[in-house]
């Protein structure tokens, strides 16, 4: 008892060399785990922290406690379109946006065209996807800062994409929607009323939201200056999405590698300004996604004013063999660049499927980010990160 | 009311455990309702409805339910847990809370101990509460719950100077601690409460010791040593069963002590807002309560607007303002006081 006393206390000073830091900790340091239970790292995450009292000297995160092994699933399936529903288990509170990469990848792979109704449909469920995503990003971030009350409200707004969702397909998390040459259904009658209902019901709210906990002080003191990522390092460490944006840098594949229908809708890419701090500060990646949700409405009213008839599915056979070869197809998922790179050896099922994910570079930057920061400075930054561990472990 | 017992049960150590008992009788449903309450006004604030089940009539019996919940749970103890020190705590915690009690004026016609320091008492023996959280954070042997104590021990200390010295200028101006004096020196109109007297000065020490009293109990802004989404849950994290619910009790006794002491001191205590016009002991009760309440309805409805600080924040806070702040209240209070006795 006495031995495993002082094993498990981190009070007593620990001789080993401790992996991940490289050193032996110092007398004022201690070793703190943070997660995977922990309720603010967004899943299980854990992360080890080296802390000098409630400074973080160091971030060691160790990932993998979600690993599913989606990638090796995929080489056995037995169709390409059976991945689908594991793909939207990646960014499960974004699976629209994971589905429209893999159709999109494999359509690439089958040189399918699909009708423009499906590109418009896919478009607007994605926009949709990201509004949902960023709510939830932006309602978790207010309950880091201890703000509780935003995050009911987002989850308010998010009800309603949902049952749109639940319309359309009959699911309201995981849509199994986006199928290889189409969709699974078309949109139901009443679709477009209710997109535009929605659109003019949500664009008050952002403004409520930014009213309540965007510009509240506390909030702005407890994020701006905060987790600062200057662009080269977002750049070097190869960050997309709202967390490059943030930091300054006007790269979105929307706009920079246009995909689907994106090149025919006017929207900006909001990016990080340090309005209340520095370029590319914790408050700065928040407000590229509240900013962005305002853009998300923009493209969903334009999509749904220029949304066309016909079918929704393309002639695919069942069971399709695509030629030897490689495809890479990147789309901008709310979270970053979600990359797809398919290879197929000519059977019916893939020889391999890797998954570029946005969450998981962006991860990388942590330590980086939080060098010096405080312990409640940790879950700041790790919540305007906006991971969703199901696509970092994947 | 302690000679009224006296004389009925003619043995005095009967007479001190009644008298014991009776904060009692108010903080138990105080805070069995007071925690349904949050509940209903977080859940209102949010769009929800809260508990409606529980009881029939808008869930009101939720509370009750969790606490019969809490008292039949397993009693666990973490294995390399001070085991003395972690059973001892929560009784340590409340009672500090619970003394207050002793010296807050219920009403004209009820104090539990009317001394002539009640006020100095109060703040005295509301610091054991930090001794309790300490030990609750050490016996714990978890390193966010040692956070939590730490945190809890620097908050409250540097946050009782404020509340001192705001309590200071009152006191300057009555020139005595005794707590039914200060509430007779209100005693009129509304206009005559402290809060409204010496403008700006008292309004401004009313306004402080109301914040720093925020970070005294710990609710938001200022409840980093439970901060849920840095610290798991603060000293608490490792406590279940019987041993919370203590804990839990005895932050909202402490809700309650801040929020009566705040309404004696600067809104008039259990002085009607009418004059002479519905007053008496009961209405003085009445008054009493109705305005903690309306204090306690201030830092729930704070709480479930507000994000937190960050620890080095609330210390600037504290040390930066508010005590720069009390410190021109006492300076303007005893000009004052001197130049227009």
């Amino acid at each position: 008892m006495e031995h495993a006393a002082t094993q498990m206390s981190g009070y007593v000073s620990r001789p080993a060399t401790i992996p991940g830091l490289g050193r032996q900790l110092r007398e004022h340091e201690m070793v703190i785990s943070m997660g995977p239970q922990h309720p603010s790292t967004h899943g299980v995450l854990r992360l080890e922290l080296v802390v000098d009292g409630e400074v973080v000297v160091d971030v060691i995160p160790h990932l993998g406690y979600l690993h599913r092994c989606f990638e090796k699933h995929c080489e056995h399936m037995s169709n390409y379109q059976q991945v689908i529903p594991y793909a939207d288990r990646m960014d499960y509170v974004a699976a629209m946006s994971n589905e429209f990469g893999y159709a999109v990848a494999c359509e690439k792979l089958f040189k399918i065209e699909v009708p423009e109704r499906v590109e418009y449909i896919r478009v607007i469920m994605a926009e949709f996807s990201r509004i949902v995503s960023h709510l939830i990003a932006i309602g978790t971030y207010g309950m880091d800062i201890g703000a509780f009350t935003p995050f009911l409200y987002c989850m308010r707004d998010r009800e309603h994409v949902l049952d749109i969702f639940e319309q359309t397909c009959g699911a309201r998390l995981l849509y199994n929607y986006m199928w290889v040459g189409g969709l699974s259904h078309d949109v139901p009658p009443d679709f477009a009323d209710k997109v535009k209902a929605f659109c003019k019901y949500f664009r008050p709210n952002i403004k409520e939201l930014n009213d309540l906990l965007s510009h509240n002080k506390i909030f702005i003191d407890r994020t701006a200056n905060v987790g600062v990522l200057p662009p080269e390092v977002a750049i070097n460490y190869a960050c997309s999405g709202p967390v490059l944006r943030g930091s300054g840098v006007k790269w979105d594949l929307r706009k920079n590698d246009p995909y689907s229908v994106y090149d025919r809708f006017d929207f900006e890419i909001p990016v990080g300004t340090g309005k209340v701090g520095t370029v590319g500060d914790c408050w700065d990646r928040y407000m590229v996604r509240v900013r962005e949700m305002e853009q998300s409405v923009n493209i969903i009213e334009q999509a749904i004013d220029q949304l066309p008839s016909g079918d929704v599915r393309a002639a695919v056979p069942k069971r399709i063999r695509p030629e030897r070869g490689e495809v890479y197809v990147r789309t901008e998922t709310p979270k970053g660049e979600l990359g797809y790179y398919i290879v197929s050896d000519g059977t019916p099922s893939p020889y391999r499927v890797k998954v570029k994910s946005p969450c998981f570079v962006n991860l990388s930057a942590l330590p980086a980010m939080s060098r010096g920061a405080m312990i409640a400075d940790i879950v700041a930054i790790l919540g305007s990160i906006d991971i969703v561990l199901g696509e970092v472990d994947r | 009311m302690r000679e009224f017992l006296l004389e009925v049960l003619q043995i005095e150590i009967l007479v001190y455990a009644l008298m014991a008992i009776v904060p009692m009788l108010w903080v138990v449903p105080f805070a069995l309702f007071a925690v349904w309450w949050e509940r209903k006004i977080s859940a209102h604030m949010q769009d929800r409805l809260g508990p409606m089940r529980t009881g029939g009539w808008h869930g009101w019996a939720q509370t009750i339910a969790d606490i019969l919940k809490l008292i039949q749970k397993e009693d666990i103890i973490p294995a390399l847990a001070d085991r003395k020190l972690f059973k001892l705590a929560p009784y340590v915690v409340f009672a500090g809370s619970y003394a207050a009690y002793a010296a807050i004026p219920f009403s004209a016609a009820y104090i539990g101990s009317n001394i002539n320091i009640g006020l100095f008492y109060i703040i005295s023996i509301t610091s054991i509460v930090v001794v309790g959280l300490l030990m609750a954070g050490w016996a714990s042997n978890n390193k966010w719950s040692l956070y939590g104590a730490m945190r809890a021990a620097a908050q409250i200390v540097s946050y009782e100077v404020p509340v001192i010295l705001s309590i200071l200028a009152v006191v300057m101006i009555v020139g005595t601690f005794d707590l039914q004096e200060i509430n007779r020196a209100q005693s009129g109109p509304f206009w005559n409460w402290f809060v409204f007297q010496k403008f700006p000065f008292l309004f401004l020490a009313a306004l402080i010791y109301f914040l720093s009293s925020l970070a005294e109990v710990n609710r938001t802004p200022f409840d980093i040593p439970e901060a849920e989404s840095e610290l798991v849950g603060g000293y608490h994290t490792e406590y279940g069963g019987m041993r919370f619910a203590m804990l839990f009790l005895s932050e909202y006794a402490n809700m309650f002590a801040v929020s009566a002491i705040a309404a004696t001191l600067f809104f008039g205590g259990w002085n009607s807002p009418f004059g002479e016009t519905l007053s008496g002991p009961w209405w003085g009760a009445f008054w009493f309560f109705s305005k903690g309440m309306a204090f306690i309805f201030v830092q729930m409805w704070l709480r479930w607007t507000l994000p937190r600080l960050r620890v080095d924040q609330l210390m600037y806070v504290s040390w930066k303002v508010l005590i720069p702040f009390s410190f021109v209240v006492i300076l303007g209070v005893g000009f004052w006081v001197m130049l227009s006795p």
